[in-house]
């Protein structure tokens, strides 16, 4: 046993007498950092760190299966999903590990932020962490783009046409963006390029002089109400801070980052045991229109956003808000490099990471649900509440067939079901006079398309005698007080008949 | 940095870390320093050729960086450059008054595209010798628009664009109709100039269909 023990030694010797790394590597584990910072909100940079090795190491791993070609990509991740051993557990792993590691960067950026770390001397940290972000962005949506899938397809579709508002040279960068006029191998082959060489390159590089800086200038101290940051004075009080009240980072604080990366590995593996991998959905056939393409969870308040935004408003909002965005997030150092770090007196960064975070879940929410589309089966799909038909007229059911095959339901629920693009219809006997319908009915407006052309008249007639009937039992429904007067002479059996139909449910 | 530093045992680490020159200097470099610091000559005449070789490297690096450039723009290509009249099938398969989903190759392709190449588009026949063809790709973001016969009408699964038969836009997002193809009858086939995807930016953008479509109001 000395031997091997005499041998090992040895051998460590004869490296470290030619690599010389012990001297750096105990600097770095050994260097002193303020006691407080040994805490668990300190813990997601590392996490982030972590998470991008498993990324590497299982994007190996698919590599050796992967086909990145037009024809062949969706067939090689079937083959990964079903028929390589573990194959699945190795997609859902990578799959995961992407998913965990926008939100953990998310998260350290926003502790960060909150921490006032990005204040003098840590703005060029904070500007290389901004980059790490936009990377790590970037790595998401390529990730989707190698699924190559129907949502992947027209994803990317959704990204050229992005990029086409440019001004003038859209056309030539959507070229470039695909690689060629349309989606094709050509845009697969180059997102595989940027997905597996540019963009982790360029995270490698800046992840390291982002660490490299954070040992250098030492790890952003807690913050506390009343030290203020002063360019004059900070680097004396921080050393003293370290010195004096400071511990060694390894085992001090390194423990804490240990525990925290390995709890966030294991969850990644019981997600990824539990919920396997991400698709690969439809083929990517874009002569198969039926489908309802949707981007990645992390991309879903963008898709939202461009649901709301007026038409005039989009293209600036789409080519300038992420410019000025990125603008903010690198000159935040410069415009607030000294001063208070502690949130206690930052209300405004408090207010600020509050809102986008209430902004960015209600986006998301409303990514998931998409109140603004069609419900493209509910016409042939939802059923009628069957006590809206039981009593009606053969012209009110007549209506109610008009509603349903006309593809009224697509984008107007009753009784719950359908779309939710225009407003439900339980009672909107209430809020419409007959005539109003019919106007509203024939002429669209506001964001209704004009059925004048596309119904006869009597399809018109039944329809809005069918949506007449549209209301609760105890209210009545709306009647234009102009002509209430004269409606004895001027309303029509068949107007009338509806409405008291409608009124005896 | 004397020369009777003494030389560490070949097997013992360096310990502390020390930043390179300031522990054994490389063989021959003590007698350069000594000479080079009082030799401007030889200074120079090595700032010279120092300055020569990045000067070599610059050349050479630009006259790499061209046939580079040109290779990453390759893609780049003038509106049209990628367009070439494709046969969607016989004037006849189309019928009168109808909107139908023709298939196509997209006519620039590669052996490795797999079905990206299939393109679908909306064809309609409004007379004998009268059509109109659409991409499938709503003018909002590019999503698939489904024709609905019933109705009459375009709808787009994505932000809810609508569109009447004849193209126009009828509601939602999108700020103009969807986007037609140019068509051509050719010994009874019915043919269209396609070959890149319609965006905002290329010729598909330049002919836009009026808002109002069929809107009773226009009488």
């Amino acid at each position: 046993m000395p031997g091997i023990k005499q041998t090992a030694v040895s051998v460590y010797a004869w490296l470290e007498r030619r690599l010389q790394l012990e001297g750096p590597v105990k600097d770095a584990a050994l260097h002193k950092v303020p006691r407080n910072t040994a805490s668990w909100w300190y813990v997601f940079g590392s996490a982030a760190f972590t998470l991008f090795f498993l990324q590497i190491v299982t994007g190996i791993f698919l590599a050796l299966i992967y086909v990145p070609s037009g024809g062949e990509a969706w067939n090689s991740l079937m083959v990964l999903n079903h028929q390589v051993p573990l194959g699945w557990f190795v997609r859902a792993l990578h799959g995961w590990g992407s998913n965990f590691m926008v939100a953990v960067v998310l998260i350290h950026m926003a502790q960060v932020f909150l921490f006032g770390a990005y204040k003098f001397p840590r703005e060029l940290t904070w500007i290389f962490g901004v980059f790490l972000l936009l990377l790590t962005l970037a790595m998401a949506f390529t990730g989707q783009v190698m699924r190559f899938d129907q949502d992947s397809y027209w994803g990317l579709a959704i990204g050229a046409m992005i990029v086409s508002r440019v001004p003038w040279i859209g056309g030539g960068l959507v070229h470039l963006l695909l690689g060629g006029p349309i989606i094709s191998g050509a845009t697969l082959s180059r997102f595989f390029t940027f997905h597996v060489f540019i963009v982790p390159g360029l995270l490698l590089f800046f992840a390291s002089l982002h660490v490299w800086m954070v040992l250098k200038l030492g790890v952003n101290e807690w913050p506390m109400p009343g030290r203020i940051v002063r360019r004059s004075t900070y680097i004396d009080e921080y050393n003293q801070l370290a010195h004096q009240d400071g511990i060694p980072f390894v085992p001090g604080a390194f423990w804490k980052d240990l525990a925290f990366s390995g709890a966030v590995l294991a969850a990644v593996a019981v997600c990824a045991l539990v919920f396997g991998p991400n698709g690969p959905n439809g083929v990517p056939d874009p002569s198969i229109i039926q489908t309802v393409p949707k981007p990645d969870f992390f991309f879903l308040w963008i898709y939202a956003i461009l649901a709301y935004l007026p038409p005039q408003l989009e293209t600036p909002f789409m080519l300038i808000a992420p410019l000025v965005a990125i603008a903010i997030l690198l000159a935040l150092p410069f415009y607030a490099s000294e001063g208070e770090k502690s949130w206690h007196r930052r209300p405004v960064a408090v207010l600020a990471v509050s809102l986008i975070a209430v902004a960015w879940g209600t986006l998301t929410q409303l990514g998931t649900t998409t109140p603004w589309s069609p419900h493209m089966e509910a016409w042939s799909g939802d059923t009628l509440p069957v006590n809206l038909v039981r009593a009606a007229t053969p012209l009110v059911r007549q209506g109610a067939n008009v509603f349903q095959e006309k593809q009224c339901r697509n984008c107007h629920s009753i009784g719950g079901h359908g779309g939710q693009r225009g407003p439900a219809l339980d009672d909107v006997a209430t809020r419409m006079t007959l005539d109003q319908l019919r106007f509203k009915v024939v002429t669209g407006g506001g964001n209704m398309p004009a059925y004048g052309k596309n119904l006869s008249p009597a399809e018109i007639e039944a329809l809005v005698s069918f949506l007449h009937t549209l209301h609760p039992a105890n209210e009545p429904p709306a009647v234009n007080p102009a002509s209430e007067g004269i409606s004895t002479t001027h309303a029509s059996g068949g107007e009338e008949t509806p409405a008291k139909a409608g009124a005896k449910r | 940095m004397s020369e009777n530093q003494p030389h560490q045992d070949e097997n013992q680490p360096a310990g502390k870390y020390v930043a390179h020159g300031t522990g054994t200097p490389p063989i021959g470099e003590q007698s350069a320093q000594a000479s080079g610091r009082e030799d401007p000559i030889t200074v120079s005449r090595r700032w010279l050729l120092l300055k020569a070789g990045i000067a070599l490297n610059g050349l050479v690096g630009i006259a790499l960086a061209v046939p580079l450039i040109r290779y990453f723009f390759g893609p780049w290509r003038s509106d049209g450059g990628y367009k070439s009249w494709v046969t969607l099938g016989p004037v006849d398969s189309f019928p009168n008054g109808e909107t139908r989903l023709a298939y196509y190759k997209n006519p620039y392709r590669r052996p490795w595209d797999g079905m990206t190449d299939d393109v679908a588009c909306y064809v309609r026949r409004e007379g004998s010798d009268e059509f109109k063809v659409f991409a499938i790709n709503c003018a909002h973001l590019g999503c698939p628009v489904r024709w609905f016969p019933q109705s009459q009408l375009f709808m787009c699964p994505c932000h809810g664009g609508v569109y009447y038969a004849d193209g126009s836009r009828a509601s939602g997002p999108p700020d103009r109709g969807l986007f037609p193809y140019s068509w051509r009858i050719e010994s009874a086939q019915l043919q269209i100039d396609a070959g890149q995807m319609p965006t905002l930016s290329n010729s598909a953008s330049l002919v836009k269909i009026a808002m109002g479509g069929n809107s009773p109001c226009q009488g």
